[in-house]
């Protein structure tokens, strides 16, 4: 993919132009230049656990199709997957799953949280000897989707939120240069 | 048979069972003692050939546990339900029905995990849905633990 005239908008740099007019080199920074290409390309790791995954499902299904804002690749492996939609219920005996798969996944890596269960345990909040109170209490979230379950509407909306924080955040960070211990 | 002809059936050959009025499945209550016998024979009798236990569950009253056996025949098309009363409430023990019929192996093992009843000669009595180190049974009415913030 090029730069053309149909994406010079949303391309984050400078484009400059030759003689002929040619878009041919641009100037931009290596953060904004990463932020662009993982924020459209994000791989989503297929895990559901209960209601919820049936709205991801609808949602990348041909009506709602997600694969229009860059979601396509829905991955059944943690190791090549740079989202996790957690969506659904998680009981107790599933939270250590969910965290090792969280640890599989490689860097940089990102959380939705669906629905109400996930937020804080939803309907199972006060009553419940076996639900995880708030996913968050598990792995960090960065986007949450409120809905019982959320609309596939809903959750584009929260993808597509993801989308600006990651388009916001430094993609390199440097490290502070390292000091010599006193021994 | 009918439900009027299951009930007379059992009248005259388990005349110790007691009957519960119910619009759906006919109910038949039995003495821990007679369970496994009448199980038995409700299973083997070629007149009531209860071939399938479809569901076997407990509910707590509080002073007692009840332990419920759902049984259907692929032959006639015939419920019955069977109940049995637990009065001791801190060990309950009920023999267990697996050599009538092997689908009890997993319902008693999750009866067992939520409601602490043990049952004997089973073959693998083990917690099956909670972790091992589990404290309690949940499904009983007097469990409590931190996760539950309304008791």
């Amino acid at each position: 993919m090029g730069v053309t005239e149909d994406n010079l908008n949303t391309f984050p740099g400078e484009v400059y132009r030759d003689d002929a007019g040619q878009a041919n080199f641009f100037v931009t920074s290596i953060d904004k230049l990463a932020n662009w290409a993982r924020s459209n390309s994000l791989w989503p790791l297929t895990f559901g656990t209960s209601c919820c995954a049936i709205e991801m499902m609808s949602a990348a299904s041909a009506k709602y199709d997600w694969s229009r804002f860059g979601f396509e690749v829905a991955r059944a492996t943690p190791r090549q997957a740079d989202l996790i939609i957690v969506a659904g219920t998680i009981c107790t005996k599933m939270a250590p799953v969910l965290k090792r798969l969280y640890n599989q996944m490689a860097n940089p890596k990102y959380v939705i949280a669906m629905g109400s269960c996930t937020i804080s345990g939803g309907p199972f909040y006060y009553y419940s000897y076996s639900v995880v109170k708030g996913v968050d209490t598990i792995i960090p979230v960065d986007v949450y989707i409120p809905g019982c379950p959320p609309r596939p509407e809903a959750l584009l909306e929260g993808m597509m939120a993801l989308q600006a924080k990651i388009k916001k955040s430094r993609a390199y960070v440097i490290d502070s240069p390292k000091t010599k211990q006193e021994e | 048979m009918s439900k009027e002809e299951l009930k007379a059936y059992l009248e005259v050959n388990f005349p110790t069972c007691k009957f519960e009025d119910t619009i759906d499945f006919p109910v038949v209550i039995v003495e821990q003692g007679q369970l496994l016998s009448l199980l038995k024979s409700l299973r083997e009798a070629p007149s009531t050939d209860f071939d399938l236990l479809f569901c076997q569950t407990a509910v707590d009253y509080k002073t007692r546990f009840e332990v419920i056996y759902h049984l259907s025949s692929t032959t006639f098309r015939h419920d019955l339900v069977v109940k049995v009363l637990l009065d001791d409430r801190e060990h309950p023990e009920l023999e267990s029905i697996f050599s009538i019929w092997k689908a009890a192996e997993l319902f008693e093992n999750e009866i067992f995990d939520l409601f602490g009843i043990r049952f004997l000669n089973h073959p693998n009595l083990r917690r099956i849905i909670l972790g091992d180190e589990w404290q309690g049974y949940p499904l009983r009415k007097d469990y409590t633990d931190a996760n539950i913030l309304i008791p």
